[in-house]
């Protein structure tokens, strides 16, 4: 065990770890509204909108974040047309090509996550607010949101937690997260485990934090 | 069409063995997966706190540190690892392992963990009677394991294991970052040498949305062969 490592690395992966949170928030972000979205859209009757939310969610689910990034990060800038636009000032960074992927991924899951929690709500409660003369706007954003929210919670904290994991792919393109670091002095020091131990043990203490912030919060808006 | 070419023209017969290799690589992990949920699901469910703690650390320590980075450890550290144990055996030659090898153990440790969770949930969620009824009919341990609990847990079980192998079948992509050839490092070598990686990456996508569909399928099937009688 190298112990002197383990303390040298720390501020370093501590300082990447910023990073991984920086990815993590924007995307988790991007990614809620992407999901709202699309469940709005899984709950429409019209069929072709409805498949069209079911296949972006399929597609996404079904395949690896791995290739969605370097679609997204090689390949889109092989398209003429996209270097020539104002996108091309967005695309042309790792960074945002590594957010874009783990937004459009996040939103995926988020919306499936949120179109089951608005089935569950049940139709009684949409009644009782129609009894009351409320319209149907106000029912969706002051009744069906707030519920559907509170449902999605449990779900939602293992998405947050599945998609911190997933920040570790920026690494394969060139960022410098808490992985990227990682991999960086394990190749440099051919010290795998003291690594290992330093930078899990960030990744971990964050999934910590998670877990007991949404844990709060289930307790908070619970229904009794 | 002519880059999916057969042959030396075309990189369609490189990406079908590539494929070969995902499927491969998975179906050993999700394998090796099964073996530490068999020894880490019992010391789950058992009453010693301190086994408790070993499989509870296994489950929390792998399910919480990304899958990369488990990768990583047993690329860099996995030779050395293992040529520690043979030189306590006096072997001191370089032994380098297999990317294969390598891969799937990594990747098969991860599915383990997720495995564990799918089969203590299933086992906990059996009716207490079963197991006094199992007793009560006088059945030996192993009878009562595997004719009473274990048919009813892979029934409970395989809805939650067809995502395990969902989530083992997409992990197997971060191998092509230790150089091993399935779907992914191949697709990269193709891009790298056509300049094309728009096409190769779209193709390796719809390669694992085909994998993902076809299981999903059969292990329908399984599922309700699964739940006769229910």
């Amino acid at each position: 065990m190298d112990l002197e490592l383990m303390i040298n690395s720390f501020p370093k992966l501590l300082n990447a770890a910023l990073i991984t949170l920086k990815l993590l928030s924007v995307s988790l972000i991007i990614g809620l509204f992407i999901g709202l979205f699309f469940a709005i859209l899984r709950l429409n009757k019209n069929i072709f909108i409805n498949r069209f939310a079911y296949g972006y969610s399929y597609v996404f689910r079904g395949t690896p974040l791995l290739v969605q990034i370097f679609i997204i990060y090689f390949g889109l800038g092989q398209i003429e047309y996209l270097r020539s636009t104002v996108l091309w000032v967005i695309l042309k960074e790792p960074y945002w090509c590594a957010i874009i992927a783990f937004a459009l991924n996040t939103g995926a899951y988020t919306s499936e996550i949120l179109r089951s929690a608005f089935q569950t709500i049940k139709p009684g409660i949409i009644e009782a607010g129609k009894s009351l003369g409320i319209s149907n706007k106000i029912i969706f954003y002051k009744i069906q949101i707030p519920i559907a929210i509170r449902q999605s919670l449990p779900a939602y904290g293992n998405e947050i937690i599945l998609m911190m994991k997933g920040t570790s792919l920026a690494s394969t393109v060139t960022i410098m997260d808490l992985t990227g670091v990682a991999k960086y002095i394990i190749s440099t020091t051919f010290k795998p485990i003291e690594v290992f131990i330093v930078a899990g043990g960030i990744y971990l203490f964050m999934t910590f934090i998670i877990h007991n912030v949404i844990k709060f919060l289930e307790k908070k808006y619970s229904f009794n | 069409m002519e880059l999916l070419a057969f042959g030396d023209t075309g990189w369609g017969d490189e990406l079908f063995y590539a494929t070969l290799m995902t499927i491969a690589v998975s179906i050993t992990a999700m394998f090796i997966g099964f073996l530490f949920a068999l020894i880490f699901t019992p010391l789950k469910l058992s009453k010693n706190k301190f086994l408790n703690f070993i499989a509870n650390s296994y489950t929390t320590i792998i399910r919480g540190v990304p899958e990369l980075l488990v990768i990583y450890l047993f690329f860099f550290g996995g030779t050395g690892a293992v040529m520690f144990v043979a030189s306590i055996f006096g072997y001191n030659e370089y032994i380098e392992i297999n990317a294969f090898i390598t891969g799937a153990f990594a990747i098969g440790i991860i599915s383990g963990a997720y495995s564990t969770e799918v089969f203590r949930g299933a086992i906990q969620s059996i009716d207490k009677g079963q197991f006094e009824a199992a007793n009560v009919l006088g059945l030996n341990k192993f009878g009562k394991f595997f004719k009473i609990i274990l048919p009813q847990t892979l029934r409970l079980a395989i809805p939650n294991l067809s995502n395990v192998w969902q989530i083992t079948l997409k992990d197997t992509s971060l191998i092509s970052v230790t150089g091993l050839v399935e779907i992914m490092r191949q697709s990269y070598i193709a891009a790298g040498s056509t300049r094309d990686p728009l096409f190769f990456y779209s193709f390796a996508a719809v390669l694992y949305l085909l994998l993902t569909f076809v299981s999903m399928k059969l292990i329908n099937r399984l599922e309700v062969k699964y739940s006769r009688g229910y």
